[in-house]
């Protein structure tokens, strides 16, 4: 019980991550109708930027700040340089685009960092673990992951429903011709959406830090799952990009957790654990495959 | 034609009387390791530790002048042997350096097919120890199956009486865990399998958990180890579970990554910083003095490795064409080892000592201390099926 418990919450800590990223890269593809794999980059610079942050001053609000900053203002630059350029062109060219751009990251981080993973402490405030039940402890740092990202939502949620520039994201998303014709500076808004999103990266990266390593190609390996994340949710809706998120880290961590057990029941331990592992890596496929038989455009799509 | 052949002899003749030091063209040694990563700093380990015997002889191995040519792998079987492919085209004959042994599968492979030299400096895997040895294949510093076994002999003498055991789903975890079950006479509760690239173990955690094993054995190379004992230490269970590991699972930057969650925690392994022989304090000297951090296992069995280069290329004068004479040399392995002794099996793999080791406090740091020796003259389990 206590498993499942813990699993649960692990669950919820990965789909936060997800969430985090997924939810920028949605609303990218969903209103600017561009395809940017460099998505990933960003959490891997706002993680490089926080770390290199913390390790000078020894403040983890210093290196929150860093990881924000650095990876919003790569962001806009990147947005500035290069996916304006792109917005008329076809997906391929934008695929290319950026990937060429994740390949220039991975470069550019490695000459600025060097290729020595950098050391990320859990801050103190967040170190060991709290009792939730009696006999039940769960690490605070994965516990402050889940609330951020549930905070993240919620801010999300007010930002597109109960402000203007939420207003004009939702009317861009539906038909950019006539928002740009009713005078709004449409440009702008795309900026402002791509630097959001690489703003969000950054937090989900600045938050991993402690947890997983940093390192040179973190982004890449986190972002095919958050395109199944997006396509489960379907793409462009946020609430979708929260489903798909969810869905995804407790289906991960389950089966993780369960199926080397469920198979060890029928096959000897060293069958099942390579089976397990596969199903394991292939379960979120599974998962998308079947979302997309029965709801081709995604879960709120 | 003849004339050509006539002046060719006489130039060589003149080189060789020149001076046979500067004349000789260096023996390339293709050093294919994982520099990129978060395992890197174990291929640049690698690297030093090896240039580092290179550096105090000269520029040369047994008087004979080298030259390393390194290629990071970037921990992908792929890479390394596109690497190894273009390397055996330029005429390289001797190869080490590869750290990982799912690598190892993708290099060794070419290497001994074009009758070029491999003398491995850490991966050990199972599939080449046994029937398919190679006579020109040579592994200085362990079988992976054997150095967990000496973990499972650890575990026993330290009473555990139920474990479970975690290592990466690829060739040297599960040569980890099948060569640790080979000595352990206690239960093992499950076997866990985790990803080679995997950064975040909490769901191997809860099951550790729930399992509730008087420890864990856990082989985790590299960045992974850092994450796993970190995060091992952050879920509260080093309290609770004490967690016995290999010493790659804890190495000097690991540990000092890792800072006092380590202390007292138990390694395996047949070296360590804090060895009382003149050698080994030489050379922990010399690479804190060149590099300004303390040699990990790594560094240390590359130093070895190339100690051992060095005194087969003497026994040849650097002329690897000279097949017989130049495994023969290998095989004696005459050179001064770090790890206090060392000699080849018949499968050209090690037999060596393996200690118990407890993580305490040392200078400003941590560093592992020997506890007690768990298997002298240990030998793989390979040996028997190796032919020739």
């Amino acid at each position: 019980m206590a498993l499942l418990f813990e699993q649960l919450l692990n669950g919820l800590q990965f789909g936060a991550m997800l969430f985090m990223l997924a939810s920028g890269l949605t609303l990218i593809f969903g209103i600017m109708g561009v395809i940017n794999l460099t998505h990933g980059s960003f959490y891997m610079v706002g993680a490089y930027c926080g770390a290199f942050a913390l390790a000078h001053t020894n403040s983890f609000a210093a290196g929150a700040v860093a990881g924000l900053a650095g990876a919003a203002l790569y962001g806009l630059l990147v947005e500035f340089t290069v996916i304006r350029r792109l917005y008329k062109r076809d997906h391929l060219y934008q695929v290319l685009a950026t990937f060429g751009l994740i390949l220039f990251t991975n470069e550019a981080v490695s000459m600025i960092f060097g290729r020595q993973p950098p050391m990320v402490e859990i801050p103190d405030f967040l170190q060991g673990t709290v009792p939730l039940a009696p006999g039940f402890q769960y690490p605070l740092m994965r516990l402050a992951f889940i609330v951020v990202g549930a905070l993240v939502a919620l801010g999300l949620w007010f930002l597109i429903n109960r402000t203007r520039v939420g207003m004009l994201v939702r009317a861009g998303a539906d038909d950019r011709e006539m928002v740009d014709a009713l005078g709004i500076d449409i440009q702008k808004l795309y900026s402002v959406v791509f630097g959001l999103g690489a703003l969000l990266c950054g937090l989900a990266g600045v938050m991993a830090a402690p947890l997983l390593a940093v390192e040179i190609g973190m982004g890449e390996r986190v972002l095919i799952t958050t395109f199944v994340v997006i396509v489960i949710g379907g793409v462009g809706s946020v609430r979708g990009a929260m489903a798909g998120a969810l869905l995804v880290g407790m289906v991960d961590s389950l089966g993780r957790a369960y199926f080397p057990q469920l198979l060890g029941a029928m096959l000897s331990p060293e069958v099942a654990d390579m089976l397990a592992a596969g199903l394991v890596s292939a379960s979120v496929y599974v998962l998308m495959a079947l979302v997309l038989i029965f709801r081709p455009k995604g879960l709120l799509g | 034609m003849v004339r050509n052949m006539i002046r060719g002899g006489l130039c060589a003749l003149l080189f060789a009387g020149a001076g046979a030091a500067q004349a000789q063209t260096p023996v390339k040694i293709g050093f294919i390791t994982t520099l990129s990563t978060p395992a890197g700093y174990i291929g640049e380990d690698e690297r030093d530790g090896f240039s580092l015997a290179i550096k105090q002889g000269g520029g040369k191995l047994g008087g004979v002048p080298v030259e390393l040519v390194v290629e990071d792998d970037a921990l992908k079987p792929a890479n390394a042997k596109q690497a190894v492919d273009r390397m055996l085209q330029s005429g390289i004959k001797l190869y080490t350096g590869v750290n990982f042994s799912n690598v190892l599968a993708a290099v060794a492979p070419s290497v001994l097919r074009d009758g070029a030299y491999y003398v491995s400096l850490n991966a050990g895997p199972s599939t080449f120890a046994g029937e398919k040895c190679d006579k020109n294949y040579f592994v200085a510093s362990f079988q992976n199956d054997a150095y967990h076994s000496a973990g499972g002999a650890a575990a026993n003498e330290l009473g555990y009486k139920r474990v479970v055991l975690l290592a990466p789903n690829y060739q040297a975890g599960r040569d980890a865990l099948a060569g640790f079950k080979r000595t352990y006479k206690g239960e093992v509760l499950a076997e866990i399998y985790t990803k080679l690239d995997q950064s975040d173990f909490s769901v191997e955690m809860a099951r550790v958990r729930s399992l509730a094993p008087d420890a864990i054995y856990q082989f985790h190379p590299g960045g992974a180890g850092i994450n796993f004992a970190k995060q091992y230490a952050n879920a509260g269970l080093t309290k609770t579970v004490p967690m016995l590991m290999p010493s790659f699972s804890m190495d000097g930057r690991m540990l000092a990554a890792s800072g006092a969650s380590a202390e007292g925690l138990y390694t395996v392994g047949m070296w360590t910083t804090e060895m009382d022989n003149p050698q080994s304090s030489a050379f922990v000297k010399a690479f804190t003095e060149a590099y300004g951090r303390k040699p990990t296992d790594y560094g240390m069995q590359a130093y070895d490795t190339a100690l051992l280069i060095a005194s087969a290329l003497k026994a040849v004068n650097g002329d690897l064409s000279k097949g017989d004479a130049f495994r023969a040399a290998l095989a004696k392995a005459d050179f001064q080892t770090l790890r206090g002794k060392f000699r080849f099996d018949t499968n050209r793999h090690p037999v060596q000592d393996y200690y118990l080791m407890r993580i305490e406090r040392s200078g400003n740091g941590f560093a592992p201390k020997i506890v007690r020796k768990v298997v002298s003259d240990g030998r793989d389990a390979y040996v028997g099926q190796c032919k020739g």
